[in-house]
């Protein structure tokens, strides 16, 4: 069993992504290149977050070309979990995996802070240790983090359950506070707070069970015992 | 074969909230009371130099590229093309 955590140039949270899978909760992980070909025994993708190509033209949007996506394509068609963080959601939406877009924030700024989100879908390889509607403290860090769907999309979500995780306070003006979606069939997951950056008790000044659990939810997928 | 530069101005869909165009009238421009300025819209722009048969299909070609590339996604951009001999 191995997640692979893909490094694309300008990737900045891929260390500390690697070290919570793979120090904190025991899952085999490796750093795979973004011109690289994914290797063979992966049963997971993750996509960290960062500053990919220095979010040139648009968050996501180059990285989203890179040799390695239309692996990653092929693997979330096969049904692999795979979950992207801030510049990984984006990424993955700017690949067509995940709908919408995700636009600037309201005020302009980049939102460094913490904050609490709500988990809405508990059916996802990332979601499904948790109770509806749980809360997860958690750390936001993002300038382009304003998800955006037009109505129609909204609606598609809303009856899909595709809604993964909302914000529980108004924060930079994304439609219906969300925070974090999956496709339709689920096994794709995009969000903008950061999980790796949460998950430890001695990191978060919060509680850091809750975001502990993302990391279960997929030990739990995979079939893993901490 | 003749060249051109193919503007491309990339700008949220009019149903789209436009942050940094709001500032710029509100806090900018707004300020001169007198302007007769209504609104503005932020819009990012990028020049090709291309070589083509003529400005139609250097325009055609550009804009393919565009789409190809998802240089804007249609959801929330729209995008506009003026194409000058280089």
């Amino acid at each position: 069993m191995k997640v692979a955590v893909i490094v694309f140039p300008g990737s900045n949270c891929d260390r500390d992504m690697y070290h919570v899978l793979s120090d904190v909760f025991k899952l085999e992980s490796k750093l795979v290149w973004h011109t690289d070909l994914l290797p063979k025994d992966i049963d997971a993708i993750v996509l960290p977050g960062g500053f990919s190509y220095g979010d040139r033209l648009r968050a996501g949007v180059i990285a989203a070309h890179s040799p390695v996506i239309s692996e990653v394509k092929k693997m979330a068609e096969r049904g692999m979990p795979i979950l992207g963080v801030c510049n990984g959601f984006q990424i993955l939406v700017e690949a067509g995996l995940l709908p919408g877009a995700l636009l600037k924030n309201t005020s302009l700024s980049f939102i460094c802070k913490w904050t609490e989100i709500i988990v809405k879908n508990n059916k996802t390889p990332f979601t499904n240790k948790f109770k509806l509607n749980q809360r997860i403290p958690i750390a936001i860090a993002n300038g382009e983090g304003r998800y955006y769907a037009d109505d129609e999309t909204l609606k598609q979500l809303k009856r899909n359950n595709q809604i993964v995780f909302t914000y529980a306070e108004e924060i930079n003006g994304a439609s219906m506070r969300i925070a974090g979606i999956c496709n339709k069939e689920g096994n794709v997951v995009g969000m903008m707070p950061h999980p790796e950056r949460s998950a430890e008790q001695i990191i978060n000044p919060r509680n850091a069970k809750p975001a502990s659990l993302i990391f279960e939810s997929l030990q739990n997928t995979l079939g893993v015992t901490a | 074969m003749p060249s051109f530069r193919v503007n491309v101005i990339i700008e949220n869909r009019p149903e789209i909230v436009d942050p940094e165009g709001d500032t710029v009238l509100n806090d900018l421009v707004l300020k001169d009371k007198k302007t007769p300025v209504k609104k503005v819209r932020s819009a990012k722009m990028l020049r090709f130099e291309i070589e083509a048969k003529n400005k139609e299909s250097a325009e055609k070609a550009v804009l393919a590229l565009c789409n190809e590339f998802r240089i804007y996604n249609p959801l929330v951009s729209k995008v506009s093309v003026e194409t000058l001999n280089a």
